[in-house]
């Protein structure tokens, strides 16, 4: 009896990657996944913040994938070397601030590392020719097989038969026939696969959760850069960009405002890193103020604006503690600003 | 078998359970890990994880936001 041959799916939690692991399994293979953390895949973030979110059932898409075709998942921290990704993409940006096939190259690299490292065969992932605009075209196909360094131990099972052989199929360890042509981007013929496996409950097809995808969230990423003078950021950076109303009413100080109490609770943690600020004379919210300069008149700006998101809105004034970068506590009594006088420049 | 202690409170899932992930890496057979988080998500992430591994959940429960799972290493 032969050992059966061993392959690292890339399982991002979406259906694609679901039925190419599945597709590869069923030929006899052994399959255990990988998931690839960068940071900006924070889909259930919002859900362990905002406190009205926490009822809500939250699942780990990825997890729940690697449950369903009853193979091992292994998750790796990639936050510090994708920053460079984020920061220096070889390929350049999509729509927004994501390098998504500088991305893929990236996280096939990784893979291919881990396959030398574990006496893995090969590498699956469930990319699907056409499905995506940047990093899934068939002239995108070869880079990502090249750059990454995986070659043609790179197979993709949805669309493999597009594709020139490769070396799972060249060596009869998987059969090209019994793999998949799909091209475009039409769900159908994944969505009659995933019913011709039994699969009814999966994530969003095509769903990506990587917030550089999104307008908002890369203009947030963008001005903090900009802010900074330098192209860099911290784990905690990315996090607090998805969390409250972020303005800026200086160029060199931002205000992160709570929306409610989980998020007050989470910018809470914080406190130590940030100068901040909590109304007292009315429940309103909590405020961290990213600044590199902050002086007197800046605080009663900020207090102003932090009255204005408080029950005390609507009152002749409102009192604020604030607290400075060394932890001294200072009080202000404010009229809070009306929403005319908040520019709409100010909000990120 | 012996007993530890991991502290991934304010961590945000999935790091809680790349934590458990690494430090379960590290233990023997028949170990008890204590995972102490604060994402109410590490309940159900940490017990996936540790099904679809060979790790068994002796004990989770959520305190007041105050999670604490106890996990027995399993042949993985």
């Amino acid at each position: 009896m032969t050992t059966p041959r061993k392959a690292l799916a890339l399982i991002s939690g979406g259906l694609d990657s679901l039925l190419a692991a599945r597709v590869i399994q069923e030929q006899g293979i052994h399959v255990e996944g990988v998931n690839f953390f960068t940071g900006f895949c924070v889909e259930g973030h919002t859900h362990a913040i905002r406190k009205k979110d926490q009822a809500k059932p939250k699942r780990n898409n990825a997890l729940w994938v690697a449950e369903q075709l009853g193979i091992k998942l292994h998750i790796v921290d990639i936050v510090e070397e994708y920053k460079d990704v984020v920061l220096n993409p070889t390929h350049g940006y999509g729509a927004n601030l994501n390098p998504c096939l500088d991305c893929k190259i990236f996280m096939v690299h990784k893979a291919q590392e881990w396959i030398d490292k574990h006496g893995f065969d090969f590498i699956i992932t469930g990319e699907v020719i056409g499905q995506r605009p940047m990093s899934q075209r068939k002239d995108t196909m070869p880079v990502v097989a090249d750059q990454s360094g995986a070659g043609d131990r790179l197979l993709r099972p949805l669309c493999a038969q597009n594709l020139p052989q490769t070396m799972p199929e060249r060596e009869g360890w998987v059969d090209r026939e019994r793999l998949y042509g799909f091209s475009g981007r039409s769900r159908k013929p994944q969505m009659a696969l995933a019913k011709q496996y039994g699969f009814e409950d999966y994530a969003t097809p095509a769903g990506g959760c990587c917030f550089l995808t999104d307008e908002n969230y890369s203009h947030k990423l963008g001005d903090l850069w900009q802010a900074r003078g330098e192209r860099r950021y911290e784990l905690d950076d990315i996090m607090l960009l998805k969390v409250g109303r972020h303005l800026r009413p200086r160029p060199y100080f931002k205000m992160i405002i709570s929306r409610e109490e989980g998020e007050a609770r989470f910018l809470e943690g914080y406190r130590k890193q940030f100068r901040h600020m909590r109304t007292v004379s009315h429940i309103g919210p909590m405020a961290l103020i990213d600044a590199s300069r902050f002086d007197q008149e800046d605080a009663q700006i900020a207090a102003s604006l932090l009255a204005r998101f408080s029950q005390g809105r609507d009152a002749p004034s409102v009192e604020v503690e604030y607290i400075d970068e060394l932890g001294v506590a200072h009080g202000f009594t404010v009229p809070p600003m009306s929403p005319a006088q908040i520019p709409k420049e100010w909000y990120l | 078998m012996s007993r530890h202690h991991l502290d991934a409170r304010r961590l945000l899932c999935p790091m809680p359970v790349i934590r458990t992930q690494d430090r379960i890496a590290t233990l023997a057979v028949g170990d008890i890990l204590e995972v102490h988080a604060t994402d109410p998500g590490a309940i159900n992430d940490i017990g996936a994880w540790c099904r679809i591994n060979g790790h068994k959940v002796l004990q989770a429960q959520n305190d007041d936001g105050e999670i604490l799972m106890i996990l027995e290493v399993g042949q993985s």
